[in-house]
């Protein structure tokens, strides 16, 4: 089984849970970049953060054979503080880089007239560059803000195919299939979505354009769930084929609109040897996963 | 829909000519370089971004990339800005061209530093070429050679390694310092420690 987690916050995470992923089959993941937990003080953190994410991180999944994405952006709750806006400016250098395959994640927390600026300056960014983009829904006051967030979008350069709603549940899958845009379902313990839910979700809206992430981060999350959503799904009597879509072609079809998602192994073949370790996979035992894109 | 290369990047990049590098990409990467490459040339705004972007538009691209400094010859502030604002991959390249563009050491000694302070073993390897080989101070250029020791950078792609070490009995000391490191916590040398150990044991 092969997946793809297009949600996850890996700088967040240890060793152990890359290892952990690789042998639930994860070979693929995309980090959006988001709030640390501790607020930021100026754009010169988010720098360091956006280097991280083209740099270490990239670095440290391809050592447990996992090819590492990323997405940039202001994110709306930082978008409310003067003190973080600015790094808005400094985006365009950013978007330009060839391991980002989308502008995110951006949205809605509060709805507030900051977060709308924000928003919709970063919609025309991702026009702008040609990305997609990954658009939070928030967790407070959910419809009323896809409601919004579908506004937004409507009134943007980027027509709703080229977005990702993420986060959505029971309450907003509707309206956002309506919309054209693709589906995201964050699966996370306690809050957000659960893999019984999910599946009777796919049951009822259908696997097209659904994607599943565990959205794993800092607070109490499991970089497994996506996993855990496929086991579900056999489960529950979908094929090996359904499950493969959902957890592998859908998110490697919506980055790939980006033109920019690179799937090959950090290392291949005996022409390059020394090269494997050169780029991070491991020293000894199986330091290729040659990975093949899906669609 | 996925771009797909042909092969994974090389890390081993610098001096590729032209032509051979033309040679390894498509109808399509092929003009992207060529338009990049006159850009970079002309010194027209938009080179960086082609920098940036060479990736995907021809990868593996540290050759790409090289070949775009050495056509736009920055200056070292410009060349440090970009090193500095720069993905791993871009990093990489910026360092594989020190030699070629000849830049002051001044300029370019602390972007080697930069990179020999990360565990990026694809940086390392990068910022141990020639450049480094020539002008390294002795004591960062020891903690380097044991830094490939400890993160398994080979230490063929140390550039100028035998005649660095010939006769360098400091790096020796510290070489029999680790191996002893090594045998007492049960653990195994590594052969490229024996190997740059009887390098440093030939006469100067
Ligand atoms: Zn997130």
């Amino acid at each position: 089984m092969r997946i793809f987690d297009p949600h996850i916050h890996m700088t967040s995470r240890t060793t152990d849970d890359y290892e952990a992923m690789h042998a639930a089959g994860v070979r693929a993941i995309v980090e959006p970049a988001f709030w640390l937990g501790q607020p930021r003080t100026s754009p010169a953190s988010f720098h360091d953060y956006f280097d991280s994410l083209l740099g270490w991180e990239p670095f440290r999944a391809a050592q447990y054979g996992i090819t590492h994405h990323c997405t940039l952006a202001l994110n709306p709750k930082e978008a409310n503080d003067p003190r973080c806006a600015p790094v808005l400016d400094d985006l365009p250098r950013y978007l330009v880089k060839d391991q980002v395959v989308a502008v995110g994640e951006i949205g809605y927390d509060s709805m507030t007239p900051a977060e709308d600026t924000a928003l919709e300056h970063q919609l025309q960014l991702a026009a702008d560059h040609d990305l997609p983009a990954l658009v939070h829904t928030p967790h407070r006051d959910k419809l009323a803000g896809l409601r919004r967030t579908l506004d937004a979008v409507a009134a943007s350069a980027l027509p709703a195919e080229r977005v990702l709603l993420d986060h959505l549940n029971e309450t907003t899958v509707e309206e956002a299939k309506d919309s054209g845009a693709w589906l995201g379902f964050s699966v996370y313990p306690d809050t957000k979505m659960d893999e019984r839910r999910m599946v009777a979700v796919l049951r009822e809206f259908g696997p097209e354009k659904v994607l599943v992430n565990s959205a794993a981060d800092w607070g109490k999350s499991d970089p497994l769930k996506t996993r855990k959503v496929a086991d579900a799904m056999l489960a529950a009597g979908f094929d090996e084929d359904d499950v493969d879509l959902v957890l592998w072609r859908n998110p490697v079809a919506f980055y790939s609109l980006s033109g920019r998602l690179r799937l090959t192994a950090p290392a291949t073949g005996p022409t390059h040897e020394g090269n494997s370790i050169l780029r991070g996979a491991p020293a000894t035992g199986t330091a290729a996963h040659p990975v093949a894109a899906g669609a | 829909m996925t771009a797909v290369h042909a092969g994974p990047d090389t890390g081993q990049g610098g001096a590729a000519r032209p032509e051979t590098l033309a040679a390894g990409l498509d109808e399509d990467a092929r003009r992207w370089l060529e338009q990049a490459r006159a850009e970079a040339a002309a010194q027209a705004p938009g080179w960086e971004p082609r920098f940036a972007e060479a990736g995907r538009r021809c990868g593996p691209a540290d050759d790409a990339r090289v070949l775009l400094l050495t056509a736009a010859r920055p200056d070292p502030a410009d060349l440090t800005r970009l090193y500095r604002q720069g993905t791993a991959a871009e990093r990489r390249a910026v360092l594989l061209a020190l030699p070629l563009l000849e830049t002051d050491p001044a300029h370019g000694v602390p972007l080697v530093e930069d990179a020999l302070r990360t565990n990026d073993t694809s940086l390392l390897a990068a910022a141990l070429g020639d450049y480094a080989a020539r002008h390294l101070q002795a004591h960062t250029w020891r903690h380097a050679v044991l830094k490939c020791l400890f993160t398994g950078v080979p230490v063929s792609r140390v550039a100028g390694l035998a005649s660095r070490s010939r006769g360098d009995g400091e790096l020796a000391r510290m070489l029999r310092a680790y191996a002893a490191e090594r045998t007492a916590a049960g653990r195994a040398v590594p052969d490229d420690l024996h190997h740059v150990l009887a390098l440093t044991e030939e006469e100067r």
